[in-house]
């Protein structure tokens, strides 16, 4: 099969490649762009260790082919650091209060917790839990990846500072 | 002292030695994707592997054809088993003493095995090349019960075995059976049985599950011919091990080989066994002179490597009228799949399920386990428990409740007459333990207190009242546990897993400036040691946390160790990083003394210095100390300030746990609602309270798991029926509680630091936890005991059978 | 889970894409959101050579309020949850909408695949026959338009010609005053239905329909008549009647009858109190 021609911007960068049309976007970013933030956990869209946010929209990178990604603007969690390189304030937050322990599922959690807050920047715990389900963590219990994203959303509408 | 010199508890903060919630040195990199996995490694032509698995549970393998998939672009070569024989690897040994097929020799024992190994240039070449690969089978009768397994006229699995009679734990009597484990004084415990006043029996299913971290297993192998070494970075929680085992198997010099182990996306105890996919990268790396590479799905991780518990436990338990246990009886049916690749300490086939008298003196007790072959995939691993532990405290804890049923008494003061007492430690078990401290009425007492027992029980009553008198339609359970499990494995005299003792290691080298590297023979999968074991080195030398680097992993750089799991890594690295730490401050010590022109005696520790006693203003600190190492030359004393400790524990440490769960139940549709759930644990010293605290959560969230739906399940072909996340059940944050923590501090009294380990124990904890709340709920409508899952359907059938639904 | 390879095709016209379905016949299959049929092909469950995604089409977009409500075909469950004028003029969908597997499959997951695939375990294809929605297909013949309620075959089968694309939902706005509730047991997030209902209650109407209790969804007449007359165990016992669960991983037939009879009572509770 032919390979396609495929554009899109990741992380601000503009990026260009050939593919093969039945390229999964999550081994285009991993292989062909080595954004290897996003990972592979289950294959079948219920883990969320592959999230990435694709023109504003939390997506699986597992499930969708590259040419679904055409032309589009994709931020992974290599993307949410601040323009200096320190961290940002989700990534912040969930060291502070611990919400990651192996990591493996702390790219997907994160880059879906940014469009959360995007979308909803005073969440309460019930949403917080109901806007992170399609994400699986398997060492935390989820109870401080909450306290994380509600501290991040606290700090983010500028009624808490970030710790140091 | 003068105004400028810190106090002594603001030099200690400034550490973030033990007990400080410092915050994890990891994190940095994991929270922008900067972690370092296996599937983010990538070597100059690197090729992809990828199986062809067994679709038959049991089946002889008549013929493969694999022409087509090799003349598939990019396919570089396909291994059978044919053509691992020569090399003497078609076969490999399992941690069990048994032996596994790597590629299918003739016939297939589970669904889901390997069959033959593809290697192409790319991932998606090689799975076309899959697709490709025509295998014959004939299929063969399938066994998938233990206990049909043993009938005379059962279909023999393991050809191989035949006429065997002795296996690696002793004697064989049937053909599928693998061996029988007694523990304990059988005859003295029937006696007591057979005259006890009360005697309650129950078969307790601890159901079949699966660890599945969210990062599969998988390796990269890299065969440099030029320097005959071989490398292989792989998701392995015991990386020393896997080199000697390694080097046994393939005849390449263990100098020659290096294992390193990456980040790794969580193990729980799935990554402690060796995987037919290692070897398999490993020869094809050696045939294809390059990096090979492969990483399994989550399907096959499911089907195929190592799962969790199969346990049948049939108990019996004696007490007296009021309430005091005189005996306890088990028979366990183990069932271990088509080859015994169990992951425990050589000497315990049944890892230490002899902790099966739980938290309570009894006096005599009588454990026999059997082991079985079935047609479902091998494994037997410590789910996040040490050895079989959670499936002992499943175990006594259900059969608690059960006696307390029978007594007609309330489950919370039978377990409180029962208790081991505070002054009857160092206790010795009836089955062979030695525990070494506890105090299990004080954290029952603040557990009951804490949730306020009584007035749960007086809701219950009045729930159950409503409820007949049609009110409401739902119930309420309250769930008790209270666990002792036992981690730190452990003493090399009883315990070593393939001969190898299970001592582990720490060597530390102090930079002349007054930093710091620690290697360890663990590795973390998550528990955070890069940050806790320089906890513990900086309140030991007195170096900050901060200016501590810990790297585990690398058999190349990394003393000799066996590694992580069975929550050994602080009972035992961590007293040897504590110990090493005390061979370095010895030294410095020495050094201290010869620059304060004192004797050795004459200076003493405080925090981060030795100071001349009585003239606190004379003192070296441990970064002058460091340097003066390197830079001075002091009469008797080598340069330099190093030290290795290997640390052979002289005993387990048991920690404990106290924990209540309120569940509602909704009779109608089964569905249950975990109202609150209460965990006080108990690790003796605690390190970092927030990295315990993590590992609560997410112990009883893996046990929330387990207990109300995660099962590997097989119909009676012996088909995988759970084999993807739709069907194997890891709840989300919406379907997870909220959970309440708290702690009391018993010290372990061997301990160098007085930890115990805790990483494990919510588990072992949590999952009799959230089961006794479900079958409690029905308790007053004449319900005893029901297995778990409690799923939607199992909760709803107690309710049916109990015709509560009119 | 590696995909078979196809040729990738990204029409931008309705015109353009049933040409495309012409040519390659049964070669190719139309994608839309995809979390339905990507899984079937890593899984190579299905293998088509040709991929026709329909997310470049316009005219599959949009949501209009008329005289009836129309969704096309590629509206997100995530757009469809976020349009304040549908959830005022039909509340029932975003409660329903809420209940299908998680974030991210619903900023993918369309509307229109979630109704054509014919899965049985879909949400969507019940709800639509409970509120007497009609499809709209084009097919190289023209269009045409099939009620909900005739659609469903069996599963994967449904009215649908190969050689038509589903592109717009047509749903009459419901009379002032009724009541909705969209109810659904599962395990866990992104589960499948153990058993659902959807109910809508006026005052002298009512429709009942059921999901992932047969091989279709269940729209039951005789339950919503019932209903309409006010008996309610009679509605429910109507379409008890209809459906025809089977054993899986969810539990045996017999636990979901029961449990089917429970949630749509208590659905239509929950209708009823909503009803002015």
């Amino acid at each position: 099969m032919a390979k396609t021609h495929i554009k899109m911007t990741v992380n601000g960068q503009p990026v260009e490649a050939l593919a093969e049309p039945r390229t999964l976007l999550i081994h285009f970013l991993r292989e062909e762009l080595g954004i290897t933030g996003p990972h592979i956990g289950c294959e079948t869209s219920h883990c969320g260790a592959c999230t990435v946010d694709l023109d504003g929209r939390s997506v699986k990178s597992c499930t969708l082919f590259v040419g679904q990604a055409q032309g589009a603007q994709i931020t992974t969690v290599e993307g949410l650091v601040n323009p200096d390189g320190s961290l940002g304030v989700l990534q912040e937050m969930f060291r502070e209060h611990h919400g990651l322990q192996c990591g493996f599922c702390t790219p997907g959690m994160i880059t879906r917790a940014h469009r959360l807050l995007q979308e909803n920047p005073a969440p309460s715990e019930e949403d917080v839990r109901f806007g992170m389900s399609g994400n699986l963590c398997r060492c935390t219990g989820y109870q401080n990846i909450v306290k994380a994203i509600m501290a991040a959303a606290a700090v983010l509408r500028g009624e808490k500072e970030a710790a140091e | 002292m003068n105004e400028m010199t810190p106090n002594q508890s603001e030099r200690a903060e400034k550490l973030k030695g033990l007990g400080s919630s410092r915050k994890r040195v990891e994190d940095v990199r994991f929270t922008q994707g900067k972690g370092n996995y296996v599937d983010d490694i990538k070597l100059p032509g690197m090729l992809f592997g990828d199986f062809v698995r067994s679709p038959y549970a049991h089946a002889r393998v008549v013929s493969i054809d694999a022409d087509a998939a090799k003349a598939l672009p990019g396919v570089v070569a396909v291994l059978t088993a044919a053509d691992l024989a020569p090399l003497g690897l078609h076969w490999m040994p399992t941690l069990a003493g048994d032996k596994q097929m790597v590629l299918a020799d003739g016939k297939v024992l589970f669904q889901g095995q390997e069959v033959a190994f593809v290697v192409a240039t790319d991932r998606y070449a090689a799975a076309d090349a899959v697709e490709l690969i025509e295998v014959e089978y004939e299929e063969l009768p399938v066994v998938t019960d233990p206990f049909k397994a043993l009938e005379p006229g059962a279909p023999v699995l393991r050809e191989d075995l035949a006429g065997k009679t002795e296996g690696a734990h002793g004697p064989r009597r049937h053909h599928n059976h693998i061996f029988t484990w007694e523990q304990g004084d059988k005859d003295a415990t029937e006696q007591v049985l057979s005259g006890a006043d009360v005697v309650a029996e129950e078969m307790i299913y601890y159901h079949r599950t699966h660890p599945c971290p969210l990062e599969t297993c998988g390796c990269v192998a890299s065969m440099d011919k030029v320097a005959g070494k071989l490398t292989v970075w792989g998701t392995f929680q015991a990386p020393h091990a896997v080199r000697t085992v390694a080097s046994l198997i393939s005849g390449i010099a263990e100098h020659n080989i290096r294992i390193i182990s990456p980040d790794i996306g969580g193990g729980f105890g799935n990554k402690v066994g060796v995987y037919p996919g290692y070897i398999c990268s490993i020869v094809a790396s050696i045939v294809t002179g390059k990096p090979v590479k492969w990483v399994e799905d989550r399907m096959e991780n499911l089907m195929a490597t190592a799962f969790a518990r199969d346990y049948w436990m049939k108990g019996r338990i004696a007490a007296t009228k009021d309430g005091k246990i005189t005996g306890l009886w088990c028979h366990v049916t183990a069932d271990h799949g088509g080859f015994d690749a169990c992951a425990d300490p050589t000497k315990f086939p049944a890892g230490f399920f002899n902790i099966c008298t739980g938290s309570y003196d009894i006096p005599v007790a009588y454990l026999a386990v059997d082991g079985v072959y079935t047609n479902k995939a091998p494994g037997g691993v410590a789910y996040r428990c040490s050895f079989r532990v959670t499936e002992a405290a499943y175990f006594i804890e259900r059969m608690i409740e059960v006696l307390a049923i029978k007594l007609g008494m309330d489950a919370a003061e039978l377990r409180r007459v029962n208790f081991i007492r505070k002054d009857q430690f160092p206790y010795h078990s009836a089955l062979g333990w030695e525990y070494d401290s506890g105090d299990y009425h004080t954290a029952w007492d603040k557990a009951l207190a804490a949730v306020g027992y009584e007035d749960l029980r007086a809701e219950q009553a009045d729930r159950i009242e409503a409820f007949r008198r049609g009110e409401t339609r739902k119930l309420m359970g309250i769930g008790l546990t209270f666990f002792t499990e036992i981690v730190g494995a452990g003493p090399v005299k009883n315990c070593d897993i393939l001969g190898l003792g299970m001592f582990d290691s720490c060597e530390i080298r102090i930079h002349p400036t007054g930093s710091a590297i620690a290697r360890l023979g663990t590795i973390s999968q998550g528990q955070g040691h890069a940050t806790t074991f320089a906890q513990i080195l900086a309140s030991e030398i007195g170096l900050p946390a901060d200016d501590i680097t810990i790297e585990e992993g690398d058999t190349d750089t990394a003393p000799y160790g066996l590694g992580t799991y069975g929550s050994r890594s602080t009972p035992v690295a961590g007293a040897a990083t504590a110990m090493a730490g005390r061979k370095i401050r010895a030294k410095a010590q020495m050094i201290a003394a010869y620059l304060l022109e004192v004797h050795d005696d004459d200076v003493e520790w405080d925090v981060d210095r030795f100071v001349v006693k009585g003239a606190p203003e004379r003192f070296k600190t441990m970064k002058e100390i460091a340097f003066a190492a390197y830079n001075q030359a002091i009469p008797g004393l080598e340069p330099g300030l190093e030290a290795v400790s290997y640390y052979d524990p002289p005993n387990m440490t048991y920690p404990f746990g106290a924990y209540v769960c309120v569940v509602d139940v909704d009779v109608d549709t089964g569905v249950t609602d975990i109202r609150r759930f209460y965990a006080l644990d108990d690790c003796g010293t605690r390190i970092n309270p927030m990295i315990i605290e993590g590992q609560v959560h997410g112990g009883l969230t893996e046990a929330l798991a387990i207990a109300m739906g995660q099962e590997i399940a097989y119909d009676e072909m012996g088909n995988v029926k759970t084999g993807t996340l739709m069907d194997f059940f890891v709840p989300t944050a919406w379907e997870t509680p909220h959970y309440e923590t708290d702690w009391t501090t018993t010290p372990s009294p061997h301990h160098p630091i007085g930890a115990k380990g805790v990483g494990e124990s919510p588990n072992v904890g949590g999952v009799p936890c959230f089961s006794n709340a479900v079958n409690d709920a029905f308790r007053a409508f004449g319900h005893v005991h029901a297995h778990m899952p409690h799923d939607h359907w199992r909760v709803w059938k107690i309710a049916h059978d109990l015709g509560l639904h009119g | 889970m590696i995909p078979g390879a196809f040729d990738y095709h990204r029409p931008t016209t309705l015109a353009e894409a049933t040409g495309l379905l012409a040519e390659h016949g049964d070669a190719a299959r139309v994608l839309a959101g995809g979390h339905s049929l990507i899984p079937m092909m890593k899984l190579r469950m299905a293998a088509p050579e040709h991929l026709i995604d329909l997310a470049a089409i316009e005219a599959l977009r949009g949501i209009a309020l008329g005289t009836e409500i129309r969704i096309g075909a590629m509206v997100t469950q995530a757009e469809l949850i976020a349009h304040e004028g549908l959830a005022a003029a039909c509340p029932i969908l975003r409660e329903a909408a809420l209940q299908i597997a998680d974030p991210q499959v619903r900023y993918v997951g369309t509307v229109g695949g979630n109704v054509a695939n014919g899965d049985p375990g879909n949400d969507m294809p019940g709800l639509m026959q409970c509120l007497g929605a009609r499809y709209a297909l084009t097919g190289p013949d023209g269009s045409r338009e099939v009620a909900a309620r005739d659609f469903y075959h069996s599963a994967y089968v449904t009215e649908r010609a190969e050689d038509e694309i589903l592109t717009a939902i047509l749903i009459p706005h419901p009379a002032p005053g009724t009541g909705y509730a969209y109810e659904k047991q599962k395990r866990k997030i992104g589960d499948y239905a153990t058993a659902a209902a959807a109910v809508m209650v006026g005052r002298s109407a009512a429709s009942i329909a059921m999901t992932n209790l047969a091989d279709r969804p269940i729209w039951s007449q005789a339950a919503g008549a019932a209903l309409a007359s006010g008996d309610v165990a009679g509605a429910v016992a109507a379409a008890l009647s209809e459906i025809d669960p089977s054993d899986d991983n969810r539990g045996p037939a017999e636990f979901k009858r029961h449990v089917a009879g429970v949630i749509l009572k208590r659905a239509i509770e929950r209708a009823r109190a909503r009803a002015a």
